[in-house]
This record gives structure tokens, C-alpha cells and sequence, in this order.
């Protein structure tokens, strides 16, 4: 009786799969949800649900509902590719992905081959978070999109804002070891020597990613350094940590991110104490952001329960519903592409982005912004520590701009 | 230059010791029942659950005194009616079992705990720098786990050489069969031993967990390591696990804090094919030293530092 009954259900489960695909227009989030860095992956999972929800109220894609199908990769390349195969069987068009620079290598190159062998079924590939330059120059790829600020982009625009910074003096550098720790690694040793050949750069370092557990080790030999300033890309747990680790052996230095605002960052530069000497680069200043942007935090706070990390999520979907709408079709991906390829838009955080043409980069202002107690007018602090988010400096878009090699195989 | 040493030394001793809180466990266990617990790592992760949920209700100090009991009784209960019966069909079926014993667990505790950290916080009574030396601190927390991993081991020593259960424990672990014949409960034992082992583990970490990080992967990152600790040490030996304890975060703390690469030795120019490795540095290497270690152990020295048998 029981197998009966469970028979039953797997067959209407098989029956009514293909029912449900027409009436949803389908988005495969492929990302980690289980594993060191599933954190991460829930909140942007849930931010994509958010925003799904927000168009859908608003009539969705051509009159379909948008839906965001979750892939777990684990945070594997290897996993990935299996996740990305199954999401392509069940017949998904639109893919998006952002933790890991490793994994969208694999995915930019997997959907390569996928899309020229079925030619007529390509599959879009929507990139929020993985900002390794290569997939906006030497692997660049007519089908992949990027709305998060790449790697270079994102140097280009702090290492401006520190040129004016004359207390930074002596520079370590540490940073994940891989793709995109190397390329932040890089990119700040060359813009730097460009820009303030009188830094010191006193140490670099590469450490496995997220596989240290306690970054004390590393805290006593950037103290050992001198340093008086650190650049990192970590994110996730590797910031957390090394921020826990630099807290407890008071370490006093100024820290330049890229992540500082992902899960566990703020909370962890609320124990260091260190108040406005933790920097962010990112699209935009929550506390001075236009009337509609803290609307929507407001919103997004009392739904999810934290701050918004992913104001590029935000305006990828949003952007991709606009393309897609403007087409008059969700199954001609191609059209959407074409669409999408320098198409303006206003970003969240107020003013217009555009995507650049030559290598489907996002391209939109940025600001430099510090962390510490909240000012009087101040309203969103962050992860409940009482201290929020100050706008520093605002990085014209003009200026964020970098040459790219990319040369650009449009079908 | 020395300031570097010190903290390298002092942090090095410090994650040996957490090592060593779980490897002692985790020894006892395979010497006396053959059984490579996989789940080891997962019951250190429970503890640090416990005392993260207890600490929020009780306060910390409770948690540290109930999450290993908690976690103690569980392992009981897991040797008494998962193991046990499972033993009869031979230690493949053991290893696959605390193997699926550990995903279990791992996703048991995302399911009530979630995926991110949790917020597992040192308590105020220990928040306050030890010592300031060179103008960096060393945090009271840390020195009072340092403290409590000594004061284990002092105990488990003293049980072992000189109580009677210690007697019977070290009977089991070589002769099993004997300590049966002459009347005691050999079952009994293991479960008694499983069970503290566990405990061991869950103590480790509840006060590891505000002192690292709390969350679902923690038994992931920490259990492949475990294995090397024990096998280096030689199984069954608490001393040798002491040793390969200290051995393996001292190393590990040190080569994070050494730049040298090959072409700072033979000049910077990269013989062909070897491009890469020429430029990588003893600190990127650190998370694999413990595993060569292993292996330069397994081919040069089967039983151990310290261990009497091989198997």
C-alpha cells in the first residue's frame, strides 16, 4: 500500500514537471549550498528570490512568472559542470553564478561547448559575482554577462582613491589563492607601482581558500611586517576569520576590501573595533543611497533579516527582465543577448550603468565607503553591530574603465 | 624576527593541543576497536553546537561542562546500538558506517543550526588580553584553552597508568580476547572508551568553537588532519598523538611564516616545465606538509613515532 502510494507520487511528479515548465520562466542559480562557503550562497539564493518576487508582482517576464531553480555546486568546479548539465536537461535557458572565480572559469568554458554543439538551444549565463578579469578578456564569451565590478576594474578605482591617501605607506597584500586572488594580488602590485611608486609593498601573501581555520599565523607576520595598510580580496569566512584573528591580536592597520560587507565581515570588523578603518569598494552606500534604493533595503531587511549584499543581483535580474520584455520573447535567448550588449540602465544605487559592448562588463559608478559607529542620519547599520556603512569617496564610472583584450565572436 | 617566532611558537602549541583533544579520542578508538572513526571530527562539531545552544540559554560556563557529557552520550548511545551490531560484519561495514555517520550529523546540524557560523561568542569573563608582547596580544581565551588541553591530557595520562580502568583499557587494547576470559566486560569497555572519546571531542569543541569559527564545515576542514596526527604518532599511543599533536601545528604554523621559494635559492630563473613551482612559497605549502609528513611516515616508519604495531 505504502509503495503504492509512493508510486503514485513519483508519477505525478513526472506527469506534472513538464506542466509547471511552461508556465515559469526559469532561472538556474548554480552556486554552493552546502560546504565552507553555503553562507553565501543562501543569502544570494534568497536575494534572487527577492527580486524574482518583486518582478513577478510587478507582472513578470512577458507575462511569465520568473523562477529561480537552485543548483548546489558545492563550490566545486567539477560538481558544477554536472549541476550546469542538469540544469541544461530540464530544459533551463538562463543560468546565473557568482561564488567563485574557479567555477565560472569552468562554466564559461562548459557553456562554450554546450552552446556551439546546440546551436538554437544556447544557454545565457548571468555572472553576479565572479569578477576574475579573464572572463572579460581572454575568455570572453558572447553568452556570459557580468554585473559584478571585475577584479581590474575594481583595483583601477581604489588604487585612485589610495594615490590620495598619503598616510598608506607599507602594503601587504594577502589574499585567496586562486584566479581571482592572484588577479587581486596582481593588479595591486602594478596599479600601485603606476600610481604611488613610494609604497612599500612589505608583504604578499597567497593562502589556500577557505581552508584556514585560524589566520593568527598569518596576523603575527603582517604585524612582524610594519605594515600600516592591508589590501584584500578575501571574502566569506576567509575575511571573517582573518579579521577575528587580527581582533584578538590587536593589530592596527587600515584594511582595504573588496568584501568587507559579505556574511560575517561586518560582524567581524565590530569585534576588531576598528571604527573607519576598514574599507570597502562597491556600487553603492546604503546610507546615502537615493529614496528608491533604501526603500527596497527597508523592504529586503524586514524580509530576509539582513542587509543587502547583492545590489548587483538586483540590477542583473532587473536588467535581464527589462531585455527579455523589450524582445517581446523569453525563449529567444539570442535576441535577449543581442538586447542585453550595451543596453543602459539605472542601477539601483542611483545613475545609469551600461553593459560595455566590447566585453559585456557592467559598467556603472563606485564608491569607497568605511565602516564604523552610525552618523546621526544614518539608517541601516549592518548585521545588528550598530555600525554601518559611510560613503568616502564616489568613483566616477568613467574612471573605472580599463582596456580590455577581449575580442568579442558574436554568432 | 623573534617576535615572529614566539607567536608562531605560541600559535603553533596552541592548535597542536586542539589537535591533540581530538586525536586522543580518536586514537583510543581505533587502537582498541579497529575502527577508524570517521565521525570523529563531526562529534567534535557537535560539541560545539551544544555548547553554543547551551552558552545561549545557560551561559558559557555550563555549556562547556554539559556539551561533552551531551556529546559523550551520544557517542554511547552510537557505539551501544550503531556500532555494535554493525562490528559483526567486519570493519569495512564500521568504516562505512561512522562514514555516513558523519554526513548525518553534518546535515542534521544545518537543518536545526542553519549553514552560516553561528554566533558562538567568548564569554566575558575570559575577553581580556593575556599578555601584550612586541605590541601584539595574545588573547586570555586562548591561554585558557591551551590550560584546559594540558590539564586533559595530565588526566587521561593519570587514568590510564594509574586507576584500575586505566589497567583494564590498556589490557583490551592488546589482548581483548584475555581481558574477556578473565570476566570483564569487554563490550562494556568499548562502549565506555567510544563514549569518551566522543566527550573528549565534544569538549574540544565547545571551547574551540568561540576561538575558530562554528559552522556546519568545521568537521570537514578538521578531519582529514586528525588522520594524519594518529597515524603519525602511531595508533593507540596518547603520547604519540601528543607528539604528532605539537609536531603537526608547529610546522604548519611555521611554513606560513616562511617566504622562501626555489628561485630565492637557485636564482630566479625557472628551469623548463618547472615555471610555477619555482615561485611558490614554503607558506603556500603549509596545508600540505602534514599530509607528506604522512606519507614519508606510512613508507618509513609503518608503526609511528611512538605506536608498537602495525595494522
Amino acid at each position: 500500500m505504502k509503495s503504492a502510494i509512493v508510486g503514485c507520487s513519483l508519477a505525478l511528479c513526472v506527469f506534472s514537471a513538464p506542466a509547471l515548465a511552461q508556465d515559469t520562466m526559469k532561472v538556474g542559480f548554480i552556486d554552493p549550498l552546502s560546504g565552507g562557503n553555503a553562507a553565501v550562497g543562501e543569502i544570494s539564493l534568497n536575494t534572487f528570490r527577492f527580486v524574482a518576487d518583486e518582478l513577478n508582482a510587478a507582472g513578470g517576464v512577458n507575462g511569465q512568472k520568473l523562477e529561480i531553480v537552485p543548483f548546489d555546486n558545492k563550490g566545486i568546479p567539477q560538481e558544477t559542470l554536472v549541476q550546469a548539465q542538469k540544469a541544461a536537461d530540464q530544459g533551463i535557458r538562463v543560468f546565473t553564478q557568482g561564488s567563485g572565480s574557479g567555477v565560472a572559469d569552468a562554466l564559461n568554458e562548459w557553456l562554450r561547448k554546450y552552446n556551439d554543439r546546440n546551436p538554437g538551444k544556447e544557454i545565457l549565463y548571468l555572472n553576479y559575482g565572479a569578477v576574475d578579469p579573464a572572463l572579460t578578456n581572454a575568455k570572453c564569451n558572447f553568452w556570459h554577462f557580468r554585473w559584478d565590478i571585475g577584479s581590474d576594474i575594481r583595483m583601477e578605482a581604489l588604487s585612485s582613491f589610495i594615490k590620495n591617501r598619503p598616510e598608506v605607506k607599507k602594503v601587504y597584500l594577502i589574499n585567496q589563492d586562486y584566479s581571482f586572488g592572484q588577479s587581486v594580488q596582481h593588479f595591486a602590485r602594478e596599479m600601485l607601482k603606476e600610481k604611488r611608486p613610494d609604497i612599500e609593498i612589505v608583504g604578499d601573501e597567497l593562502h589556500p581558500l577557505v581552508k584556514v581555520t585560524d589566520f593568527s599565523p598569518y596576523i603575527a607576520k603582517i604585524k612582524a611586517s610594519g605594515a600600516d595598510t592591508v589590501i584584500t580580496g578575501n571574502w566569506g569566512p576567509d575575511f571573517a576569520l582573518l579579521l577575528k584573528a587580527a581582533a584578538d591580536a590587536g593589530l592596527d592597520v587600515n584594511w582595504y576590501t573588496y568584501y568587507a560587507g559579505a556574511v560575517g565581515g561586518p560582524t567581524a570588523v565590530r569585534q576588531t573595533g576598528l571604527a573607519d578603518h576598514v574599507f570597502e569598494i562597491f556600487e553603492g552606500v546604503v546610507n546615502s543611497a537615493p529614496p528608491a534604493a533604501q526603500k527596497f533595503e527597508t523592504d529586503f531587511r524586514a524580509k530576509l533579516g539582513v542587509g543587502l549584499f547583492y545590489p548587483r543581483s538586483v540590477n542583473e535580474l532587473r536588467m535581464f527582465a527589462a531585455a527579455a520584455n523589450a524582445v517581446k520573447s523569453n525563449d529567444d535567448i539570442k535576441a535577449i543577448a543581442y538586447k542585453l550588449e550595451g543596453m543602459s540602465f539605472a542601477t539601483l544605487d542611483g545613475g545609469e550603468g551600461y553593459i560595455r559592448k566590447d566585453d559585456h562588463q557592467f559598467i556603472q559608478d563606485l564608491f569607497i565607503s568605511s565602516l564604523g559607529p552610525l552618523g546621526a542620519n544614518d539608517k541601516f547599520d549592518e548585521e545588528h553591530t550598530g555600525w554601518g556603512w559611510k560613503q568616502i569617496a564616489k568613483v566616477d564610472k568613467e574612471e573605472t574603465l580599463v582596456p580590455t583584450t577581449c575580442k568579442m565572436q558574436r554568432p | 624576527m623573534s617576535q615572529l617566532v614566539i607567536f608562531s611558537l605560541l600559535n603553533g602549541v596552541l592548535y597542536g593541543m586542539l589537535l591533540f583533544m581530538l586525536a586522543s579520542g580518536l586514537t583510543l578508538i581505533f587502537s582498541m576497536m579497529g575502527v577508524l572513526n570517521f565521525a570523529h571530527a563531526s562529534f567534535y562539531m557537535l560539541g560545539a553546537y551544544f555548547g553554543f545552544e547551551i552558552s545561549r540559554r545557560l551561559g558559557f560556563w555550563p555549556g562547556v561542562v554539559i556539551a561533552p557529557l551531551l556529546v559523550g552520550a551520544v557517542g554511547a548511545v552510537v557505539e551501544r546500538y550503531g556500532l555494535r551490531r554493525v562490528h559483526r560484519y567486519g570493519h569495512v561495514s564500521e568504516l562505512l558506517f561512522t562514514f555516513g555517520l558523519a554526513f548525518v550529523i553534518e546535515q542534521l546540524i544545518e537543518m536545526f543550526w542553519g549553514k552560516t557560523p553561528a554566533d558562538y561568542r567568548v564569554p566575558q569573563s575570559l575577553d581580556f588580553v593575556a599578555f601584550r608582547m612586541f605590541g601584539t596580544d595574545y588573547p586570555a581565551y586562548k591561554m585558557f584553552v591551551l590550560l584546559t588541553a594540558a590539564g586533559m591530557f595530565v588526566f587521561l595520562i593519570a587514568i590510564l597508568r594509574r586507576t584500575r580502568v586505566g589497567l583494564i583499557i590498556r589490557a583490551a587494547l592488546t589482548h581483548p580476547n584475555m581481558v574477556a576470559m578473565l570476566g570483564h566486560n569487554v563490550p562494556r569497555v568499548f562502549m565506555l572508551v567510544f563514549g569518551v572519546g566522543c566527550a573528549l571531542a565534544g569538549l574540544a569543541g565547545a571551547i574551540a568553537g568561540p576561538a575558530l569559527v562554528t559552522q556546519p564545515s568545521m568537521a570537514a576542514d578538521l578531519g582529514p588532519i586528525l588522520f594524519v596526527v594518529v597515524i603519525v604518532g602511531g595508533m593507540g599511543s596518547l603520547a604519540g598523538a601528543f607528539i604528532a599533536s605539537l609536531l603537526v601545528g608547529i610546522i604548519q604554523t611555521f611554513a606560513v611564516a616562511i617566504n622562501l621559494s626555489l628561485s630565492q635559492v637557485f636564482g630566479s630563473t625557472a628551469p623548463p616545465l618547472l615555471g610555477d613551482l619555482w615561485a611558490v612559497t614554503v607558506a603556500q605549502l603549509a596545508p600540505i606538509i602534514p599530509y607528506v609528513l604522512l606519507i614519508l611516515v606510512l613508507i618509513f616508519r609503518p608503526t609511528g613515532l611512538m605506536g608498537t604495531r602495525e595494522s
